[in-house]
């Protein structure tokens, strides 16, 4: 094979495809309350567990959830991750804390930042609230709420919370 | 072999754009019609099988939150394929067969219209000779039509007059998205979208849902005062280069209805997006003239990617409830220009 004809070892062909999101139902409500400010999840009418943010079904039950329950805006941290390592489109000082935050009244929990606080201080159990970001700014997203801060009340026992890791 | 029976069908209004309820919403209704319907008690379904594509959504792992529509406590045993319904029920058959389970539910959703389908299922063509030259499937389809054209007696006429006869038949099925009388010679005075395409020789473009319940012998008896009984079920795959292949025919779907015994058939729902497909699937599977073909209007006149495959074999289903059919044929195809194809063939008590 002369030297002008390499084999050819790799092609790159690009390709891109733009969609149209749509949340549904229950989760085009739950961001509606966002905008206004409200944590709003959905109860299910079998098992009354709350979901946050909801998509319009129990996936224990396989029912449609439709009550509307107001939740948080305190939590409990219920498992958390000090991250010590830069990230691509993450602008964070390091290092900081993602956490598993149970909003009160939500039995499943979520994933937010954890701020005002020194990363050795955060434990499971330990109570938060949220940090939204200025009303002007409000709009129908969850970065609404920017982060959690601990708050001055006791740990929640292990077992109160085991349920929700 | 364990007998295996259809015991329910259920499914969506086909819609050009569902954009107020996403997946899960979409499916609940049809999963609680399914089950409600089919007579197996929700607790004794021993196996869920999905079919539908991450691409239609743009979400990776789209099909995992389609569980949610399931209720899944107790846990399930659920699986899943990037394929049309069909192709889960066909995994759902083989569970049964293997006598893992006695019965199954298969649900299959598929929104286009957060996207562009055309350039979705563009992404489905081999990523080296094809995928990088945009051909879209309703241009391959256009070169499908002309090869059929040029090699037999085959006329844009006949297609035109598919065309509107599953419309017409479409306007009895609630379901259906294009339906209505439409006059052949108008068909034909219209201009060509794709040559030798015309806009009514191709699908609309949809979003739907579909759920079935199937259950083996006894449990499909005393579940189903009248199950249809999937007396063969079988799929076969040719090249993904279209150059290998003769588009006129469908020498896949051939074997499959050989090995399914696709024979002595009343009503057969064919998934034949475009017209001239119609075409080469009567003529891969030797329907006389006295064979019913797709008396819901196909999915010339509804095609939820993903769905229209499961629903014409749900559309079978039925017409061996309704008493139109004592033995009905569901087919299922996949890939562009017919690549891959599912033959089913039900039968009433």
């Amino acid at each position: 094979m002369s030297e002008e004809k390499q084999p050819i070892k790799s092609i790159v062909t690009p390709s891109r495809l733009e969609y149209d999101f749509t949340p549904g139902i229950a989760t085009a409500r739950f961001l509606r309350h966002m905008e206004q400010g409200r944590i709003v999840g959905q109860r299910c009418t079998e098992c009354t567990k709350v979901y946050i943010p909801a998509r319009g079904s129990c996936p224990r039950c396989g029912v449609e959830t439709q009550e509307e329950v107001e939740v948080g805006p305190k939590g409990t941290v219920t498992t958390f991750c000090v991250v010590r390592v830069p990230s691509e489109n993450i602008d964070l000082t390091l290092p900081y804390t993602a956490a598993h935050i149970l909003l009160d009244g939500a039995d499943i929990p979520f994933f937010a930042l954890i701020q005002e606080c020194d990363v050795a201080d955060v434990r499971m159990g330990m109570r938060v609230e949220a940090v939204w970001a200025p009303e002007a700014e409000w709009g129908p997203t969850f970065e609404n709420i920017r982060y959690f801060r601990p708050i001055d009340e006791a740990d929640v026992p292990f077992d109160d919370f085991k349920e929700h890791l | 072999m364990r007998d295996v029976a259809v015991v329910s069908f259920a499914q969506t209004k086909n819609v050009r754009r569902e954009n107020r309820r996403n997946e899960v919403e979409m499916l609940i209704p049809v999963v609680q019609e399914a089950i409600e319907n089919g007579g197996v008690p929700k607790d004794e379904i021993g196996f869920y099988c999905s079919g539908s594509t991450d691409y239609l959504a743009g979400q990776s792992f789209s099909f995992v939150m389609a569980v949610d529509a399931l209720g899944a406590w107790p846990p399930i045993a659920e699986s899943h394929v990037e394929m049309d319904g069909a192709w889960a029920l066909y995994e759902a058959w083989i569970k049964i067969q293997c006598g893992e389970t006695d019965s199954a539910l298969i649900f299959s959703f598929g929104r286009s219209s957060p996207g562009v389908v055309r350039e979705t299922l563009t992404l489905q063509l081999d990523p080296y000779t094809l995928a990088p030259l945009g051909a879209d499937p309703v241009c391959l389809a256009a070169l499908q039509a002309r090869a059929l054209l040029d090699s037999s007696d085959h006329s844009e006429r006949e297609m035109a007059e598919i065309a509107a006869r599953n419309r017409a038949d479409a306007k009895s099925n609630p379901y259906a998205q294009l339906t209505g009388d439409f006059d052949v010679d108008q068909l034909l005075a219209e201009p060509y979208f794709v040559s030798p395409l015309r806009k009514h020789d191709c699908p609309p473009i949809s979003d739907g849902a579909t759920a079935m319940v199937i259950a083996a012998d006894d449990v499909a008896r005393k579940a189903s005062k009248k199950p249809a009984w999937i007396r063969g079920i079988d799929h076969r795959i040719e090249s993904h280069q279209l150059g290998l292949r003769d588009l006129a025919k469908s020498t896949s779907t051939s074997l499959a209805g050989e090995k399914a015994g696709a024979v002595d058939i009343d009503v057969a729902e064919l998934h034949a997006p475009f017209s001239h497909q119609e075409l080469i699937l009567r003529d891969a599977l030797n329907l006389g003239d006295d064979v019913k073909v797709n008396p819901s209007g196909g999915a010339l006149a509804a095609n939820s990617v993903m769905v229209a495959g499961l629903t014409r074999i749900g559309e079978a289903a039925n017409a061996i409830w309704n008493g139109d059919a004592r033995r009905a044929l569901g087919h299922a195809t996949s890939g562009p220009c017919l690549q891959q194809n599912l033959v089913c063939v039900l039968e009433g008590e």
